[in-house]
């Protein structure tokens, strides 16, 4: 049984449809690639599986539970992570704080996440707005490992950052894939690394699923149609 | 951070000095007016709770501050007249205990905080701000009709009530009483700053949708924080009224909810000590410029405008700098 399925999903910003059909699914400890150029609906998506869109009409179910109806809270406690589009941090909160602020029980730890990134470690007593580009990614990561996610979603989560920070964020992605039975799905646009990361793909192409299929069977003539690369 | 720690503590401790102070030299007054700053303080640091850390921008807090004014009105009224308060289906007497007017402040308006939050916190903005400010007018207009306890005219209460081991009459024990509810709720509100409850609120002012995409409902940590806010609120209205020995419709009215947010606006809004140093200035004003003109708010209303648009932090932000956040 799949951890996450998304099956035939539509939906729409107030009158306009933005889903018109997108299916997915994730088993336990696979990377799933969301790909798609700009517009194409990946947040949408992500955020139609984390509640905060509702669905129009098809099926979405964690753990062979239906979510479809479920508050965006409740579907988080189940084990969905998210790190949002766009660093979103606390700005005045602590780092430490961050990670305290919305913590859950479970494996992960104030110290288990500093392990992952230790240049959080060094700063736990320092304002996160004040903290770069790159620090502010890992502590949203970081945050959303705190809530003790089964499928961890990261929306873009490399993008804006300068080439070493982005090689250290997928390296700790490839990390928790490696050390961790986490399932996660990325949104990205950069296909060389996804190719080492991720074990499948989804592509998008104006809210609906083109193409789904191991990240090894992705060939030039999907990426030079869906993908513009 | 440790100027604004010090800041913090030497403005607390700057309220008992004047008030002993004002005891060695026989100035009674002063007294009076310090024990006025505490309480004032208190209900300052009520809404701060909702304002500063949920960032929930109540206008109807005089609600809570006028409910514990009539709790300790009611119960004093019908204890000085030896009526019984209620006699079916069981007998309530009034009180002129302190410690019993207390408990049914910090009740009736933690209930009626928690009608109101559960209401208005289903919406934001400006809505949230007109919703609070007509529960506020609502109990402002029972609060007249209301003949059984004085209506218009409010209630005078001949005694002031009593506290264990005190005599509330002296004014340096009256002080100091209000003086240590303030710093309670000082620690209190300390304490749910640095909680993983305060923090989850802090982030959730921040961005209620990322707060709820991390498992955690924003409307349970704002309503229980509205609760609290009006709780130390009507806390401070049930002293504010043992102060004057005397309540009337005014507590409950606009007027009053705005004055309660001048303080911390003027002390520093998510400032610890901000409400207090809010109560202190504004009593100050009022005492200097009162004398000279009738029209004092004035200058208020300008000192009010330079600091919204100079001091961003209020008075506290000027002293402890811009560093200090919420309760820290």
């Amino acid at each position: 049984m799949s951890l996450l399925t998304l099956a035939h999903g539509s939906a729409f910003y107030g009158a306009t449809q933005a889903l018109f059909d997108v299916s997915l699914d994730i088993e336990q400890g696979e990377v799933l690639a969301l790909m798609g150029r700009n517009g194409m609906g990946k947040s949408t998506t992500v955020k139609s599986i984390c509640r905060m869109l509702p669905l129009a009409s098809g099926e979405l179910r964690f753990n062979g539970r239906d979510i479809r109806t479920l508050a965006s809270h409740k579907v988080a406690r189940l084990g969905v992570g998210l790190v949002p589009e766009g660093r979103r941090c606390f700005r005045t909160l602590s780092v430490r704080e961050n990670l305290q602020a919305t913590a859950r029980p479970g494996d992960w730890s104030q110290n288990s996440v500093t392990d992952l990134f230790p240049r959080l470690g060094e700063r736990l007593g320092q304002s996160a707005a004040s903290l770069s580009g790159g620090e502010q990614q890992m502590l949203a990561i970081a945050r959303a490992l705190m809530t003790n996610p089964q499928l961890l979603i990261l929306d873009e989560a490399t993008e804006g950052l300068a080439p070493l920070v982005r090689q250290e964020i997928w390296a700790v992605v490839a990390r928790l894939k490696q050390r961790t039975g986490l399932a996660i799905i990325v949104v990205d646009k950069s296909l060389k690394e996804l190719s080492n990361i991720a074990d499948r793909a989804v592509v998008l192409e104006r809210g609906t699923s083109v193409w789904a299929g191991a990240m090894n069977d992705l060939d030039e003539q999907i990426v030079g149609r869906y993908l513009g690369v | 951070m440790k100027r604004a720690w010090v800041a913090n503590v030497a403005l607390i401790c700057m309220l008992p000095v004047v008030a002993i102070w004002a005891s060695m030299a026989d100035e009674p007054f002063i007294i009076t007016l310090a024990t006025k700053v505490a309480i004032l303080a208190l209900a300052g640091v009520g809404l701060n709770m909702a304002l500063g850390q949920g960032g929930l921008v109540s206008l109807g807090h005089a609600a809570f501050f006028g409910i514990g004014g009539y709790a300790m009105g009611i119960l004093a009224s019908h204890a000085q007249s030896y009526t019984p308060l209620l006699e079916w289906p069981m007998l309530i007497e009034g009180s002129n205990s302190m410690p019993v007017i207390w408990l049914l402040a910090l009740v009736s308006s933690g209930l009626a905080a928690l009608v109101i939050g559960a209401l208005s916190l289903r919406t934001n903005g400006v809505y949230f701000i007109m919703i609070t400010l007509a529960f506020g007018q609502m109990f402002y207009y029972f609060s007249i009709s209301w003949p059984a306890y004085g209506g218009e005219d409010g209630l005078a209460i001949y005694m002031r009530n009593g506290f264990p081991g005190l005599n509330t009459l002296v004014p340096l024990h009256f002080f100091g009483l209000a003086f240590a509810v303030l710093l309670v709720a000082l620690a209190l509100a300390t304490l749910i700053g640095r909680s993983p409850f305060g923090l989850a609120l802090n982030a959730a002012r921040q961005s209620s949708e990322r707060v709820e995409t991390a498992g955690i409902r924003p409307y349970r940590l704002q309503l229980t924080v509205f609760v609290l806010s009006g709780m130390v609120t009507g806390l401070a209205g049930a002293l504010f009224a043992d102060l004057n020995r005397f309540v009337s419709p005014s507590m409950f009215s606009w007027q009053t909810s705005g004055e309660i947010m001048v303080f911390v606006i003027l002390g520093g809004v998510a400032r610890l000590c901000g409400p207090l140093a809010g109560a202190a200035l504004f009593i100050l004003l009022e005492q200097l410029l009162g004398g000279i003109s009738d029209y004092w708010h004035i200058f208020l209303g300008a000192l009010l405008l330079l600091i919204i648009l100079f001091a961003r932090g209020g008075v506290m932000g000027l002293i402890a700098g811009p560093g200090e956040r919420a309760h820290v």
